[in-house]
């Protein structure tokens, strides 16, 4: 499956500034694994030691959050599209 | 007699002077309260104390209320605002929420530009106060917010009145007149170090600024977010960040990157066993300030805790809670 994910600011770094990219996978963390392929060193910003997702790390599928569904395991179609949205800097 | 004093009470009623009454809810703002959490540090020396001051306190419920403030009563000295002009701003949250209650109180409309992931009690406070609010991607974080802000004001600039946070000196001026004298006062100058985290700036540098001119050897740091990618809402990576024109790094004398997780235990830690329920910035400011003090032979530290939790109870803040709280009883 190829989705498309949106890249916060913080993590263009490793897209040489690439606000949205493709990945392939058949769930969530499939297409995280692409991702860290893709732009090593990603993984680790989005995911612990223990492999789950940061807890203020957001992932979206579609707009839903994947702790609402089935986290990294929730299961993901040809053309969906996955948000990583950051918390909030600050001012 | 007792009739010509009951007209003459019905001629001219007497005012009711109460001794402790404010004339406004913007005369609360400020003179927030140090509180002793030397009980929260582990490893000190006996001769070291640690003091936070609770800038929960204010009516707005941040330390944000303080720049607010001044800038708006800076924009009303300078004549920059006046009748027919709305307030503009962007912000993460805090500075929209100070900026909505003091636009209530003075009669101007209030338009704020947030990131649209910020918190949802952050909206409805917002709301509450009769603010309008307008969404930058949450994507773009609180840069993209910044950034619509300044497109806005280019478009309308006779309509708006812009505090400007992020680059208007009277921000840190705030700190400098009222949370840096404060603080000497409360510690009848014996404080020796100085911490808060970064969000505009503000604080540090006016605070710090005052400090230092009191006494030069008190020491100002600042609490960052270890990396760009991270959970310290309302706190800036400056490394990554649209930098503010308030922040003069050269100034402060240490700056003590803050991981995520460690913050949010401090958060956890301070709720359950210190009855001080408060939001992830005052976590990662106290982890600072644990590093710091720990290095310590004898001192007084005091750390600003920006906010309470009660605005981020519905964010990530509390994803982890359980876990930890379950960790801890099996340890």
């Amino acid at each position: 499956m190829s989705v498309h994910v949106r890249i916060p600011t913080p993590l263009r770094r490793f897209t040489g500034g690439q606000e949205e990219v493709g990945a392939s996978g058949a769930t969530v963390g499939g297409i995280v694994d692409d991702l860290e392929r893709q732009f090593p060193g990603m993984k680790e910003r989005l995911c612990d030691a223990d492999g789950n997702v940061r807890r203020f790390v957001n992932i979206y599928l579609n707009g839903d959050d994947i702790r609402f569904l089935s986290n990294l395991e929730t299961g993901v179609k040809d053309g969906d599209e996955l948000s990583i949205v950051p918390a909030i800097a600050g001012g | 007699m007792a009739r010509a004093l009951s007209a003459g009470a019905v001629a001219r009623p007497s005012r009711l002077e109460l001794p402790n009454r404010a004339h406004s809810v913007l005369d609360l703002i400020g003179h927030t309260p140090l509180v002793d959490i030397t009980a929260a540090g582990v490893g000190l020396s006996p001769r070291v104390r640690l003091y936070a001051k609770l800038e929960g306190f204010n009516p707005g419920g941040s330390v944000k209320d303080r720049p607010a403030l001044w800038m708006i009563r800076h924009g009303l000295a300078s004549g920059a605002l006046g009748p027919g002009k709305e307030i503009l701003d962007s912000t993460s949250g805090n500075t929209g929420i100070a900026l909505a209650l003091i636009g209530a109180v003075l009669g101007y409309p209030v338009t704020l530009v947030l990131p649209d992931n910020v918190s949802r009690e952050r909206k409805k406070i917002i709301n509450a106060f009769g603010a309008k609010m307008i969404f930058s991607s949450g994507l773009e974080g609180s840069d993209g917010a910044i950034r619509l802000c300044r497109r806005i004001m280019e478009e309308h600039p006779e309509r708006y009145f812009k505090p400007d946070q992020y680059f208007n000196p009277v921000n840190p001026l705030a700190h400098y007149e009222s949370t840096g004298p404060e603080i000497w006062e409360a510690t009848q100058g014996a404080v020796t170090h100085f911490v808060a985290g970064i969000g505009t700036g503000g604080t540090v540098m006016g605070t710090g600024r005052y400090l230092k001119e009191r006494n030069p050897a008190i020491q100002v740091i600042a609490a960052e977010p270890d990396d760009a990618l991270h959970g310290l809402e309302g706190l800036k990576h400056m490394a990554s960040s649209i930098v503010p024109g308030v922040y003069h790094e050269e100034e402060l004398d240490r700056k003590v990157p803050v991981a995520t997780e460690a913050a949010y235990e401090f958060v956890y830690r301070l709720g359950s066993r210190h009855g001080l329920v408060v939001g992830q910035s005052s976590g990662a400011a106290l982890c600072a300030a644990l590093e710091v003090a720990r290095e310590l032979d004898e001192g007084v530290v005091v750390i600003i805790f920006p906010d309470f939790g009660d605005r981020y109870l519905s964010t990530n803040l509390w994803y982890g809670w359980s876990e930890w709280l379950q960790k801890q009883h099996g340890a």
